[in-house]
């Protein structure tokens, strides 16, 4: 993963609550194997509506519970695609924002209003490591999990991470009672 | 200190500060294919393939196809013999089509007993939240994440807070627990239970089987939880107990034990009167725009309800009675369990699918299939008119040959009305399987109430 520090430039505005991840990316598009090439699909039901606007840019600023539904990573995977590097809303559905982070797609939650003068605004800059967004005429700091705030800024593989514990999960398997089913012993 | 189910779950699986030990993965073809690509390139290995099973069920057709190979979308080939690949490779038992334990991986997992109260469960599915029916803690995950716990068996989750939903009543003639959840989620809203691991408690839940308990838990996805659960009880226990992978005895001591202890406290409590929930009919495009069947299209409140209305198609102040059907779909992981065909196969008996619907069953594994059929209730369905399908996905999400066309309107007993879910341009109405039945022989939605 790339490492994500200094987010600056356009926004891109989607002002919609509840964006489910059936739109930010159709089924008919998860059946590739791949991981890449999904952002040409991006909101592909909604794009062909008239009036739809929504330029490439870093930072996209959009509604409440952004990415419920579905737990397809194909929603970041599209949006990252597409060129965003950012998503600002007040509110995100809990796996999408996990799955942001783990690609590197950074999420950022601010208040209704700041988001709101982020959209007019037009143009802003993130960062992370200080936890605050600016933008013309404002700035507002966010809250983030110092322990995923750490993983972006450093680019750090999540598995590599985690496997620095194989200890203390070898030793978990080693002291536990066993719980459930074996699924390879199943006849 | 007293301690909530969650609580105890948690503890006994925290391997380290913010890493959580899981006991069962279950794998599907729509989620993994990057998953076992990347371990691949980086050289690891799955560290416990006998926690991991995994079967083929999002692009699988319901035309009774044996093998992969029958596949003839090339993509779902291509991703369903990547699955069974990679299964292989890996050495993760798999059920894959033409397997007698194929399914919905949702459906199959209780179903063969491998979902047991006090686990720790995650799929690369929203709707792993089904599992908590049992007791046991199940979270849907993205890719990397499957990836993630395929190479170490752990995944990163700090504590999310914890939520009580306390029923108060019984639920009433003819309401049954799709109603129940569809009602919650109107009431609390579709991000209602976000960051919250939900347990569902009151005399209305303890009343549900277990079928109904797993509609209610797969649905906390869509109040935006990120798990349900329910404690384990003896309608648990002797649904458990006999399966195939069922532990023989059951340890009984200690999943009774699993209960929240009296006094433990949650985050956030909700309240929710079941013996005023009717039966339910979604109008919009999101879980959350529900009404009861005797209400009428309501007044759009926003901007959103304006564009779900227009979507849809519908004028405000229809009765929902007067809305008429051109599909029915009666399937899916919310409901598609032997317990859900049996309410439907009730109601259809000696009737006939009115003839401007097109109304098909979908089992949700080959074994939900098999016993129905044991049962004669495919028969029921066909007499009346129904298509009877075999085991997958369906027309839960269109990613296999059953999709709905642009504008029909679908009674499904699915869990997602979003835009172009069933279809591109398809417009659902999420209800019961009872309400789907009765909509498929009338053509339009009835009060299953006082239908005859």
């Amino acid at each position: 993963m790339r490492a994500v520090k200094l987010i600056e430039g356009g926004v891109s505005v989607l002002d919609r609550n509840d964006v489910d991840t059936d739109q930010i990316i159709p089924k008919q598009f998860l059946k590739r194997v791949e991981r890449t090439g999904f952002g040409e699909f991006l909101f592909y039901d909604w794009a062909k509506q008239p009036g739809w606007d929504l330029p490439v840019n870093p930072i996209l600023a959009t509604g409440r519970n952004f990415g419920c539904g579905s737990s397809r990573e194909h929603a970041p995977w599209a949006l990252e695609d597409y060129g965003f590097e950012a998503v600002i809303a007040p509110s995100f559905a809990d796996i999408f924002f996990s799955n942001c982070t783990k690609i590197g797609l950074l999420p950022v939650v601010l208040d209704e209003d700041e988001v709101r003068a982020v959209m007019e605004a037009g143009t802003a800059s993130i960062d992370l490591a200080a936890q605050r967004v600016s933008w013309d005429g404002g700035e507002a700091t966010f809250e983030i999990d110092p322990e995923v705030q750490r993983r972006l800024l450093e680019g750090l593989d999540d598995i590599g991470v985690t496997l620095q514990q194989q200890d203390a999960i070898d030793r978990y398997e080693a002291e536990r009672e066993r719980q459930g089913p074996v699924t390879t012993a199943l006849r | 200190m007293p301690k909530t189910l969650f609580d105890k779950i948690w503890e006994t699986h925290e391997v380290a500060d913010g890493i959580l030990y899981i006991d069962l993965h279950l794998v599907h073809e729509v989620t993994s294919p990057q998953a076992f690509e990347s371990l691949r390139l980086a050289g690891r290995e799955i560290r416990r393939p006998d926690r991991t099973l995994a079967t083929a069920d999002h692009n699988v057709p319901t035309d009774g196809s044996t093998a992969a190979a029958q596949i003839r979308d090339q993509l779902s080939r291509v991703q369903v013999e990547t699955l069974e690949r990679n299964c292989e490779e890996f050495g993760v038992p798999i059920y894959s089509i033409g397997s007698r334990r194929q399914g919905i991986v949702h459906v199959i997992g209780p179903e063969m007993g491998i979902t047991q109260p006090g686990m720790t469960i995650v799929c690369g599915d929203s709707h792993t939240s089904t599992h908590g029916a049992f007791g046991a803690l199940a979270f849907g995950i993205g890719t990397s994440e499957v990836e993630h716990v395929l190479a170490t068996q752990t995944m990163q989750q700090r504590k999310p807070k914890s939520m009580l939903i306390r029923y108060e009543g019984e639920l009433g003639y003819g309401v049954t627990a799709k109603d129940l959840i569809l009602a919650t989620i109107g009431q609390i809203g579709v991000a209602g239970g976000v960051g919250h691991v939900i347990e569902y408690a009151g005399p209305a839940i303890e009343g549900l089987s277990m079928e109904g308990r797993m509609t209610v838990c797969n649905m906390t996805i869509e109040a935006g939880g990120r798990a349900g659960m329910i404690a384990p009880d003896d309608t648990t226990f002797e649904w458990v107990e006999g399966r195939e992978a069922a532990p023989d005895p059951l340890p009984l001591e200690d999943w009774r034990a699993l209960s929240t202890d009296e006094g433990a406290s949650y985050d956030t409590e909700v309240v929710v009167v079941a013996s005023d929930v009717s039966p339910q009919v979604t109008w919009g495009t999101t879980p959350g725009m529900v009404v009861g069947v005797t209400s009428a299209v309501p007044e759009p409140a926003g901007e959103a309800d304006e564009r779900a209305l227009e979507y849809m198609a519908l004028e405000p102040g229809t009765p929902i009675s007067e809305i008429h059907l051109d599909r029915v779909f009666i399937g899916s992981c919310t409901n598609s369990r032997i317990g859900d065909l049996r309410e439907a196969a009730e109601l259809v008996k000696g009737r006939r699918v009115a003839s401007s619907v097109n109304a098909m069953v979908v089992p949700g594994s080959q074994q939900v299939k098999a016993e129905a059929e044991a049962e004669g209730l495919d028969e029921v369905f066909r007499a009346a008119g129904f298509d009877w399908r075999s085991a997958g996905c369906s027309m839960c999400l269109g990613m296999n040959p059953d999709i709905a066309a642009p504008g029909e309107r679908v009674a499904s007993t699915s869990n997602r009305n979003f835009e172009g879910r069933q279809g591109r341009g398809a417009r659902s109405h999420l209800v019961s399987p009872k309400m789907a039945a009765a909509a498929a022989i009338e053509g339009h939605f009835v009060d299953i109430r006082e239908w005859e």
